[in-house]
């Protein structure tokens, strides 16, 4: 009981510690600069309380329920001896076998269910998803958003993972992301363009990046001739920059939906 | 009173259904691949009850707390006219909640391993500290550079496309340039610098500065500045890669 006590204070210290600086910058502008009590202060700073609460117990709970399991996977399923039987590895380390990139089947399969899975409950993104929703008058589901930026994540992190398998280097991926983000940009409702720009951004933080980042770094060190320190790296990158594709891809796809629907109702 | 427990049933509902993806996927491979025993469950259960509490307090404090002073500052800044205060304030908050950022952080730190190891600085601890305080420092005056051009650009009403392709451009002419260490790290810094707190106040302000403009639309000049807040990072720190 002292030591869940414990854990829990200390959690606070730290959130406090991230939060402390924000504040002192927004309060410090708001009374030094314009010089005027926001509207409902009181209510304001019980939201920051909220907030810094919410975080702490959030981490805290990542750290003891999920984090220790998510690793424990991400190491386990990169290993060479689960995916390949025992057998073969010894031929590997021998160096009479090879291991080629369609042995790595469980690894996709995880990449892009932990994408998915983890993008849902990412708070920042619920945090957008929530003013796009108000921002747009309803146009924009909260859900719908959320669904195909956790989409993305995913198909971005399997990629991701299938290049360092491969080994291939990172630049030519994203590159040829960025021309597909340049041509879909040209087709897609203008409405939208901003926000897919942004999900890029919101998806990947409190607990996308700790399982991506075993993942890859896992991955990295179990693949033959990769280098952790240089091969680890890309996922994050992987998995911002396809949710902007498939934002994109997802409103073009309701507006064609909704142009067939109004045709329809005409005929 | 009954209002309050309402809403914070519903949130918490909604918490729940977030977080069944992640709790299905972690059994579902426990149960069908590795087959191991969990260590400490009784610990595991009080954490799920912890980040479905923890996700329900954000998300109430999220709409009574940062919402609500990310855009009043924004309508305060609109009124008052003064552009210097307001860019001084879009810079702070971007280096500000960057500098302090964990993530940023511990990628700091493995970069300045990898630097070590490629033999770019000298593999003593001061060296390291030294590159990986520089990184940060990087990161830090990018994002708050971004914040700046983005409030710019809702300000003067610019189309958010050729900004972002001139960024991809200039990534692209970097990578070219950047020694090859620094371009994994260089990417993931993008991603990273975003916390869970910067990201509502940043896109409240966003939301909240166009609203106050007139003639610009919320929706396509409010959103946006978290998209420069993740482009110039890779730019800055592959400067920063050449440069050391």
């Amino acid at each position: 009981m002292m030591e869940i006590l414990h854990t829990i204070l200390n959690g606070l210290m730290s959130t406090l510690r991230d939060v402390l600086p924000i504040a002192a910058i927004i309060f410090g502008f708001q009374f030094l600069v314009i010089r005027r009590a926001p509207a409902d202060l009181g209510s304001v700073l019980a939201g920051f309380v909220w907030v810094v609460v919410g975080l702490t117990l959030f981490l805290i709970g990542l750290e003891w329920a999920l984090f220790p399991l998510g690793r424990t996977m991400a190491a386990q399923l990169t290993d060479p001896g689960f995916i390949l039987g025992t057998a073969e590895a010894a031929e590997i380390a021998l160096g009479t076998g090879a291991i080629t990139w369609s042995d790595y089947g469980w690894v996709y399969l995880f990449a892009f269910m932990i994408g998915l899975s983890t993008t849902i409950a990412e708070p920042s993104l619920i945090a957008v998803a929530i003013k796009a929703n108000e921002v747009s008058g309803g146009a924009i589901g909260a859900w719908g958003l959320r669904i195909a930026v956790a989409l993305g994540v995913a198909g971005g992190i399997t990629l991701g993972c299938y290049r360092i398998v491969v080994g291939d280097p990172i630049h030519w991926y994203i590159i040829v992301g960025y021309i597909v983000v340049m041509i879909q940009t040209a087709y897609a409702p203008k409405l939208i363009v901003p926000l897919a720009y942004d999900s890029g951004g919101v998806t990947t933080s409190t607990v996308t990046v700790p399982l991506v980042a075993a993942l890859g770094i896992g991955l990295a060190e179990t693949v033959p001739g990769r280098n952790p320190l240089i091969d680890g790296f890309g996922l994050i990158a992987f998995a911002s920059l396809f949710p902007i594709m498939s934002v994109m891809a997802y409103a073009w796809l309701s507006e064609v939906a909704l142009r067939r629907r109004e045709r329809g109702a005409v005929e | 009173m009954i209002r309050f427990f309402d809403r914070f049933f519903r949130v918490m509902l909604d918490s729940i259904r977030d977080l069944t993806p992640i709790l299905l996927v972690v059994v579902f491979f426990e149960l069908a691949v590795l087959q191991q025993p969990v260590p400490n469950i009784t610990q595991m259960l009080i954490g799920l009850v912890f980040v479905v509490l923890g996700l329900t307090f954000f998300v109430f404090g999220l709409e009574q707390g940062l919402f609500p002073i990310g855009e009043s500052l924004a309508h305060d800044f609109a009124r008052k006219g003064s552009l210097p205060w307001l860019f001084v304030f879009a810079f702070a908050l971007g280096f500000g909640t960057t500098i302090a950022e964990p993530a940023l952080i511990a990628v700091s730190g493995e970069a300045s391993e990898i630097a070590a190891q490629a033999g770019v600085i000298a593999n003593t601890e001061e060296a390291m500290a030294r590159y990986a305080n520089g990184l940060r420092l990087t990161v830090a005056l990018a994002v708050g550079f971004a914040i700046v051009v983005g409030v710019l650009r809702i300000l003067k009403g610019w189309p958010i496309h050729w900004l972002i392709i001139g960024g991809y451009i200039g990534v692209v002419i970097m990578t070219w340039f950047a020694p090859r260490e620094i371009i994994g790290i260089a990417y993931d810094s993008g991603g990273v610098t975003t916390s869970t707190i910067t990201v509502p106040l940043v896109t409240a302000l966003g939301v909240g500065l166009a609203s106050s403009i007139r003639g610009r639309n919320p929706m396509i000049d409010g959103f946006g500045l978290i998209a420069f807040a993740s482009l110039t990072p890779m730019i800055f720190v592959m400067a920063y890669g050449i440069l050391i």
